[in-house]
């Protein structure tokens, strides 16, 4: 009993100083939706921010959470998060809420785009990726006659897809439809600017009908697992699938792992182009953060080069910065980085941007796509139907929020119209 | 003077608690799900409603309940009763049925999925055993029915504990004087089963029961770890469209859906169950 109660007075004892130490040092709080799986989160810790020059404490959460604190912050006028970190689509919702950056005198690429259609700098490009096209050396032999795996178009993943259904017995072609897999941004970047040259402009037109129907092709050939798939990398390791379409930091454990028997490939082309979609991550500063000076030499610290390739290491997010790569990145970082180059590079390159002006109703826009896919694909309805009906959904949106149009969509005055 | 007001004073807490943390909340969610810039309004039912999503979520989840009540009822009885008729062990027994009770809902999913995936235990031992060539997906969007099994098992394994917690300590209150009088007139286990549990058991039967279904329609985390989107339900909806599609006011719309089914229920079952006032032990 008397050991018992002397556990008890230290432990009281113990918690008593943690709390003590953590009141008294006012970290950085930096509050993040990115590097959230555990390992990420502690290399950015550990690799990244120790070098700050002060305490920071970076906390990453998922989108809605990241959100709803923030918001109760500024509601409340009195905050504690002194740097966010997030994606573009997450910034969109909050000009009014973040002050402006531009003192700092730094402009990675991107840096438009962190305007977010004002006139002051509301949050600073950070670090930057894309998707791509990744594959087990296995499947290479089932490649169609005459393709090359660098100019791939979407008719002959289809004919990939299906010779390696007919040699294995199985689907081998993987797509990450998993409730937290980015299937949105492959409709968005990808197959609509690849048959339409449009997002939102030509949604429900008779090009996107074909897409819809290419795409359901070459469903039939994936692997039905894939709406459970959310990180690409797991079911290539594990050899379920041998060709998959993912973000570039979600097939890196492939990469890393088992550098000589995977391969990253540009995303495949279609009627209108090869589309493919950069994403951009960036750091703000709200303007509830307690310690302005401390955040804003934070954000300045997460753009200086070395800060840059720490954090390609931690996250295997790019640089926005000119930095000379080390020769001792990551296989990942080779592997992809090499794919990403012969995409921009391609003659038929079709680039789009992330959907913006969108404010909070980004996440209905993806929304529709991830409808659309499941009613066509998933559950077989009439294409032209769902397009149809989906189309008023989307031109709602567009119209509450007045978004323009962004590449591949022609400009718009005003709304982006769908038509 | 003191004797009167005494049960109001001791009441106060648990008033002014229920009123803070449940009534207040309550209107503010209701008047979101009903107003638009401060005017009242009916267009988030109506955007609840047109969703594609809505329907199927709302019949799985009842579907849902259907399946997984009368089976935990069922068990939750035989097992109440076993329970209670052992003279040794009754204790560990006990403790050993409630421990699902002491795991999450999102860890009974995650546990239940480790059996059901693809390269899970289910399929290790169907392919050792030689009944497959080849791993099974159990979970995918083609076999709704077996995600459908898998969920009901997952929560008969993790909520019937619940209940039968709940029942044994209904049991433990029935006099043996009714016993041994059935005894004597040389009534068969079932008969005593019928005519003496189970009737003497009704206000525990309620409770477990109201507790049951309310908690049956608010399920979640087993389905979105087991389904994820190939299975929606009420719940998994209200997350969604609070948290994906940043819309509280529509959001707000299916809590109050939720809502409504368990009074409903609520009520149907307090009436079915109900015990007469002369009846009452």
């Amino acid at each position: 009993m008397r050991e018992k109660l002397k556990l008890l007075k230290t432990t009281a004892l113990a918690l008593s100083v943690i709390a003590c130490a953590s009141m008294a040092k006012a970290d950085v709080l930096f509050w993040s939706t990115q590097a959230k799986p555990v390992e990420e989160t502690q290399a950015m810790r550990d690799q990244v921010l120790a070098g700050a020059g002060q305490e920071v404490d970076y906390q990453a959460s998922d989108g809605g959470p990241w959100l709803t604190r923030l918001q109760a912050e500024l509601t409340a006028g009195d905050g504690t998060i002194g740097v966010l970190g997030g994606l573009h689509g997450n910034f969109t919702s909050l000009p009014d809420d973040l002050v402006d950056l531009s003192a700092l005198g730094l402009k990675p690429t991107f840096s438009d785009l962190g305007m977010l259609g004002t006139s002051e700098q509301k949050y600073i490009p950070w670090m930057q990726a894309t998707y791509v096209m990744a594959a087990n050396k296995k499947a290479l032999e089932y490649l169609p006659d005459g393709a090359d795996v660098n100019a791939l178009t979407y008719d002959q993943l289809i004919e990939w897809s299906k010779n390696m259904a007919e040699a294995t017995g199985s689907p081998k072609f993987g797509f990450p439809a998993g409730p937290k897999g980015l299937k949105h941004r492959f409709f968005q970047g990808y197959l609509y600017p690849s048959y339409t040259d449009s997002v939102v402009r030509k949604f429900a037109s008779p090009e996107a009908e074909v897409a819809w129907e290419k795409f359901k092709e070459l469903w039939s050939y994936t692997n039905p697992g894939s709406t459970n798939f959310s990180f690409m990398q797991e079911q290539l390791l594990n050899e379920d699938v041998w060709v998959a379409f993912d973000h570039t930091a979600r097939l890196a454990d492939a990469f890393n792992q088992r550098p000589d028997d995977f391969i990253a490939f540009p995303a495949p082309a279609g009627p209108t182009g090869r589309g493919f979609m950069p994403v951009i991550a960036g750091v703000a500063v709200p303007k509830t953060a307690p310690d302005m000076d401390a955040a804003k030499e934070l954000v300045a610290y997460m753009l200086k080069p070395e800060t840059q390739i720490a954090t390609l290491r931690a996250t295997s997010f790019f640089p926005v910065v000119d930095v000379e790569l080390p020769d001792d990145m990551p296989a990942a970082v080779k592997i992809a980085g090499d794919a990403i180059a012969k995409m921009s590079a391609s003659p038929d390159a079709n680039p789009g941007l992330l959907p913006a002006g969108l404010g909070d109703q980004g996440g209905k826009f993806n929304q529709v796509f991830t409808d659309t896919f499941e009613r066509i694909v998933l559950a077989g309805q009439p294409v032209k139907d769902v397009l149809a009906d989906q189309k008023t959904i989307l031109a709602k949106i567009m119209n509450d929020t007045g978004a323009p149009c962004w590449a591949p969509d022609a400009p718009s005055e005003g709304a982006c119209p769908v038509e | 003077m003191e004797n009167k007001h005494l049960p109001y004073m001791l009441l106060l807490p648990a008033t002014i608690f229920l009123c803070v943390f449940f009534i207040y909340p309550f209107t503010l969610v209701a008047w979101e799900a009903f107003s638009k810039d401060g005017a009242f309004t009916m267009e988030h039912f109506q955007t609840m409603t047109s969703n594609w999503k809505f329907e199927i979520s709302f019949w799985n989840t009842l579907l849902l309940a259907a399946a997984v009540v009368p089976i935990q009822l069922a068990l939750s009885l035989l097992m109440a009763t076993m329970v209670s008729k052992m003279q040794k062990g009754r204790d560990i027994v006990l403790y050993i049925w409630t421990i699902p009770l002491g795991i999450s809902d999102l860890a009974a999913g995650i546990i239940w999925l480790a059996i059901f995936d693809q390269s899970g235990y289910l399929n290790s031992m169907l392919y050792g055993l030689g009944v497959i060539d080849q791993p099974e997906n159990f979970l995918s969007y083609q076999n709704k029915s077996t995600i459908f099994i898998a969920i009901v098992l997952a929560e008969i394994w993790r909520a019937t504990a619940i209940m039968l917690v709940i029942l044994v300590a209904g049991i433990g209150l029935i006099p043996k004087e009714y016993y041994e009088a059935a005894e004597v007139f040389g009534a068969s286990n079932w008969k005593r089963f019928t005519k003496i549990t189970l009737p003497m058991l009704k206000p525990s039967l309620q409770t477990a029961l109201v507790l049951r279904v309310i908690l049956a329609f608010e399920v979640f985390a087993v389905v979105a770890a087991l389904g994820g989107t190939n299975f929606p339900v009420l719940m998994g909806e209200t997350y969604n469209w609070q948290f994906e599609l940043q819309d509280g006011n529509v959001a707000a719309a299916y809590a109050l859906v939720i809502l409504a089914i368990s009074i409903v229920f609520t009520l149907v079952i307090l009436r079915v169950l109900r015990v007469p006032k002369g009846a009452q032990v």
